[in-house]
């Protein structure tokens, strides 16, 4: 009676990790089928070299690299914004504040990503684009660049969060040692305890970035519907992941070509958050040990 | 603080004068008055949480990081109160230089471990650096081992030589005092050997304090012995007589491996 249980309740078990990966496999197998078809219409090396992206107009076009800039800028500012501020806020809690604080400010910081993104976009399109309009009086109302900071804020719990237990993990005997030859605290944390912490740091940027590229409601809130190749912060632009919900919420008929872009621009979002993903995992196995 | 500075050669080089030390309500030690001489060994020895590395860490004001850490009395270095209000910490720490009980290397090169010290004081001079570098390897009788491989990993090196690396490093400085810290307690005994023997150079020119919980160490390497025990400073004295001829029980209970 009991063996039949135990073996049920393993079963389940078993089930409920098949789901994961069955979900995954599936996954990569529309868009890798639906990307396939796509790509015996349209060439692949247009869709690479091309630098228009038009396919819902009559003049066709299937050049990714609009999307792609589009995407690699919104990502680049939020990672200007995120790591400097998500890093030093490591830094402090770590090497500066007091235990209380630290502890109480932690939960608070992982609030911002509890945060809904829709909110952040309806956010960056009405507060920090107007603010932005007095500072920069040509940026246009939908922009990479407003998008991009806020987007930036939003990942900021990603790096500290990750950055501080990467810190907290370096050896106390490493920061004895350069007190004790005289170091202030500040010396000690830029020269010894971030470059022991870096593989941590590394790892928690990557994560950010690959959740930053994969972002998708702020970006298709606050950042406009206009693919262009440019790397100019203040003109309206779209990223891959605004491109695919828009596409989705329109009104394009399932099955035809214009639809199954999205499966196209869908496989190369999946396949650069993956790139990511595993060299964020690789550089977490290779240096992971060293300490212990 | 410069070598002249308030520096009287009637008075110790490092003087405990009623000296009492807390963690939160533990009182780990408790009234310890003690002189420790210039270019001389000292050794501090006792069981376990005897107190004896608190003591030692008070000298470079190591404990001032510790929540709930407290300390009465005074803690005078070439006459100095260290433990005023206007003794700059960092400065203090070039003075009175450490080496710990695990070797310590930072994740760098043998050169830049060894050159830390300098550039944190803001020497850039790369000629100087270089010269100071390999000074320092030289006193710490690891030059000749690592002497074309300065770009390697400190961390690749052995552990008795990682531990030279951290003496090195400390060195470097040029402080006036070495505190060590069972440096030789996660050696084997060739390292053991090698590290003793640096010791026993050294202190020509530098006045060292030693813990440590190997009584064979003590009495070859330290001119003065100190025994703790439950925070207290039993007996002290010349380390021939201590081992020799102690005066109290417990003393030769412990030196005599009767516990600890």
């Amino acid at each position: 009676m009991l063996r039949a249980k135990e073996y049920i309740i393993e079963k389940v078990l078993f089930l409920c990790a098949l789901i994961t990966i069955l979900t995954t496999i599936g996954i990569i197998l529309v868009l890798s089928i639906e990307a396939v078809i796509f790509f015996s219409e349209v060439s692949i090396i247009d869709f690479v070299t091309d630098t228009q992206w038009t396919p819902l107009f009559t003049k066709k076009h299937f050049g990714i690299l609009p999307l792609l800039s589009g995407t690699m800028l919104t990502t680049l500012i939020a990672i200007a914004v995120a790591l400097p501020i998500g890093l030093s806020i490591a830094i402090y809690l770590n090497e500066f504040s007091p235990k209380g604080f630290r502890k109480s400010i932690k939960p608070l910081l992982e609030l911002l990503a509890a945060v809904p993104t829709v909110v952040y976009g309806f956010f960056a399109l009405m507060v920090v684009t107007p603010f932005l309009q007095m500072i920069i009086p040509g940026l246009s109302g939908f922009n990479a660049l407003s998008a991009g900071m806020v987007m930036g804020i939003m990942i900021i719990p990603f790096v500290t969060s990750l950055s501080e237990d990467a810190l907290f993990a370096v050896p106390k005997s490493l920061r004895e040692a350069s007190y004790g030859m005289g170091s202030t605290r500040l010396q000690t944390s830029f020269n010894v305890t971030v470059p022991a912490a870096s593989s941590g740091i590394i790892v928690s940027v990557i994560l950010a970035l690959s959740r930053a590229i994969g972002e998708t409601m702020i970006v298709a809130i606050a950042a406009g519907q206009q693919p262009r190749l440019t790397f100019d912060p203040t003109v309206p632009i779209e990223t891959i992941t605004a491109y695919i919900v828009q596409v989705s919420l329109g009104d394009v008929q399932h099955g035809t070509l214009e639809y199954r872009t999205i499966f196209a621009a869908g496989i190369t979002l999946f396949i650069f958050t993956f790139i990511l993903n595993n060299i964020s995992f690789f550089i977490r196995k290779k240096y992971q040990q060293r300490y212990e | 603080m410069e070598k002249t500075a308030a520096y009287r050669k009637d008075v110790y080089k490092i003087e405990a004068i009623d000296v009492n030390a807390f963690y939160g309500q533990f009182h780990a030690l408790k009234g310890i008055n003690l002189g420790m001489e210039e270019n001389a060994v000292t050794a501090l020895i006792g069981p376990s949480g005897c107190g004896k590395s608190t003591f030692l860490r008070l000298f470079n004001r190591m404990n001032d990081y510790i929540d709930e850490f407290r300390m009465k009395g005074q803690i005078r270095i070439d006459g100095n109160k260290i433990y005023n209000s206007y003794i700059e910490v960092e400065q203090l720490r070039k003075y009175v230089g450490m080496v710990f009980q695990k070797p310590n290397p930072f994740p760098k090169s043998i050169f830049d471990n060894v050159a830390y010290g300098l550039r944190i004081q803001g020497i850039r001079d790369k000629k100087l650096i270089s010269e100071r570098v390999e000074k320092a390897l030289k006193q710490a009788d690891l030059w000749s081992e690592v002497k074309d491989n300065l770009k390697k990993s400190a961390l690749a090196l052995s552990g008795g030589q990682q531990q030279r690396v951290c003496i090195a490093r400390t060195l470097a400085v040029e402080p006036s005092i070495i505190l060590m810290d069972e440096p030789t307690s996660a050696l084997d005994p060739i390292s053991t050997a090698r590290i003793e023997d640096l010791i026993f150079q050294l202190k020509t020119e530098y006045t060292i304090v030693i813990v440590t919980h190997n009584m064979q160490q003590a009495g070859r390497l330290s001119d003065k012995t100190a025994f703790f025990y439950m925070g207290e400073l039993i007996e002290h004295g010349p380390t021939k007589e201590l081992f020799t001829n102690p005066k109290h029980d417990r003393t030769e209970n412990y030196i005599s491996g009767r516990f600890g």
